[in-house]
């Protein structure tokens, strides 16, 4: 049974991916032991990842790419899978998840598979199950997995730690220099995207990006001042090895500039190759997922190890300030002491 | 793990334009603890049985104000279960005539609803279809 769902999966059988995908998301044992036998076969997808802020046009950019790489003139259109992770409410757990309402332009097309997710109480902008739901995609057999976050403020910065290019879409009017020299979202960018671009504030927007890239990498500058031409040599050397976000402009809506995103895409694709990153970005990308894995175990062994009544009287103590955390802690872990 | 969340799909196949009745129930049912997936306005049959396997809902709900439930209704039901969907339970919501009710369920609706009806009653009633699975 657990063996022929490993390989329907194999085969890209679409009822067995979303299957697996219910049993991954709701961290079955059943859907543990098949992703255990799926994942020899991944590693092998390009993992794009779309953030920013709730409004910026992240879903209908995710729907332009899709269609990019799926349009017929692309020499071999790539299987697209999408995950799209929009919030859960913290009160009830319920979700209204509206992705899908952005991309009907991909419906019917049996080379694109999208999965809408509930965050789940997580906090980073993606869900728990996220990267083990992205497992799945690569051992399908997809070739390019688009990921988009919740809307995202300035903290969500999970995606960068499981996308090989993560692309951060703002829009104009959102945020002035003080906002882009913030530490957060904007750091993450492989590829800054303004999308909206056709409302006015673009150029604004556009220069303090800009601004805030060359406080990052300062390059060349050469300037007219009081009359006298004045060159600020740039702090590094034109280097080929560093990777300098692009700024892309793009009208999600009618599709401007997308093509030159896919260009950038791409570019950093290569860009990763050749430098060895996409290596480097695998590894500590598996390093976080394991840590995550060991905390969770350990957790859940722990709690397990703990009568609630005995957890129940160390809050108790904390209420009455009988105990400080920290002792708290000590106590339930030296139990007898 | 605690209980598995029910999902559901929201959709609205045909042509009518409104889905302001639609949008309310999806918003009882995220506040009854549901995972809605809404997929919005005009969609066609394939693209909802489509959507219903690709996001594996336990439930799919219909929004018909235009009178043509009868003709997409039996085409829906059709093709979700040419999509392996034989199981998930399907709601119908909108302007139904009452002769045409006991009709649909024959067809294997579960439940059917007009306007007025009670948010809280469609979501004791999803509960209660899934029952005996969960």
């Amino acid at each position: 049974m657990v063996q022929s769902l490993a390989e329907s999966i194999l085969s890209g059988e679409r009822m067995a991916i979303a299957r697996l995908l219910t049993q991954v998301e709701n961290n079955t044992p059943e859907g543990r032991i098949t992703l255990d036998k799926l994942f020899p076969y991944t590693g092998k997808a390009h993992l794009i990842g779309v953030t920013g802020a709730p409004g910026t046009g992240k879903s209908s950019l995710v729907n332009r790419i899709a269609l990019q790489y799926r349009r017929p003139a692309a020499a071999n259109p790539k299987q697209v899978a999408i995950v799209a992770v929009d919030p859960s409410s913290p009160f009830t757990g319920g979700a209204v998840l509206g992705d899908r309402v952005r991309m009907r332009d991909l419906a019917g097309d049996p080379g694109i598979f999208i999965r809408s997710m509930a965050s789940r109480g997580s906090l980073g902008g993606l869900a728990q199950a996220t990267a083990a739901m992205v497992q799945v995609f690569d051992a399908a057999g997809f070739d390019v997995i688009l990921i988009e976050t919740v809307g995202a403020g300035q903290t969500e910065v999970d995606i960068a730690r499981l996308a090989h290019t993560t692309l951060v879409v703002e829009s104009p009017g959102l945020g002035d220099d003080i906002q882009a020299i913030k530490a957060g979202i904007l750091e993450i960018a492989d590829i800054l995207v303004i999308n909206k671009a056709d409302l006015p504030g673009v150029e604004k927007a556009e220069q303090v990006l800009r601004g805030m890239l060359d406080l990052a990498h300062p390059v060349e500058k050469v300037f007219r001042h009081h009359g006298q031409v004045m060159v600020i040599p740039g702090s590094e050397p034109a280097n080929a090895s560093l990777w300098v976000p692009p700024i892309q402009r793009t009208v999600a809506t009618d599709g401007t500039g997308v093509g030159e995103l896919m260009a950038a895409i791409e570019q950093h694709a290569q860009y990763l190759h050749q430098s060895g990153d996409w290596g480097r970005r695998e590894r500590a990308r598996l390093e976080v997922e394991l840590d995550g894995l060991i905390t969770e175990t350990l957790v859940a062994q722990f709690r397990a190890s703990v009568s609630d009544a005995r957890y129940e009287e160390m809050v108790d103590c904390l209420v009455e300030r009988t105990l400080s955390p920290w002792e708290a802690v000590k106590a339930l872990l030296n139990r007898g002491t | 793990m605690t209980e598995r969340k029910i999902r559901v799909l929201v959709a609205k196949p045909g042509l009518d334009g409104h889905d302001r009745g639609a949008k309310v129930v999806a918003r009882a049912l995220r506040d009854a603890g549901m995972e809605v997936i809404y997929t919005g306005l005009r969609q066609t049959p394939e693209m909802i049985a489509e959507a219903a396997l690709q996001e594996d809902v336990d439930v799919v709900g219909l929004s018909i104000l235009s009178g043509a439930h009868m003709a997409l209704i039996p085409r829906i039901i059709e093709l979700l279960k040419a999509n392996g969907k034989e199981n998930v339970k399907i709601f119908v919501g909108g302007i139904i005539p009452d002769e045409d009710a006991p009709r649909l369920k024959e067809m294997g609706v579960t439940g059917v609803y007009g306007p007025g009806a009670p948010t809280g009653m469609i979501v004791n009633e999803i509960r209660a279809a899934l029952e005996p699975a969960a």
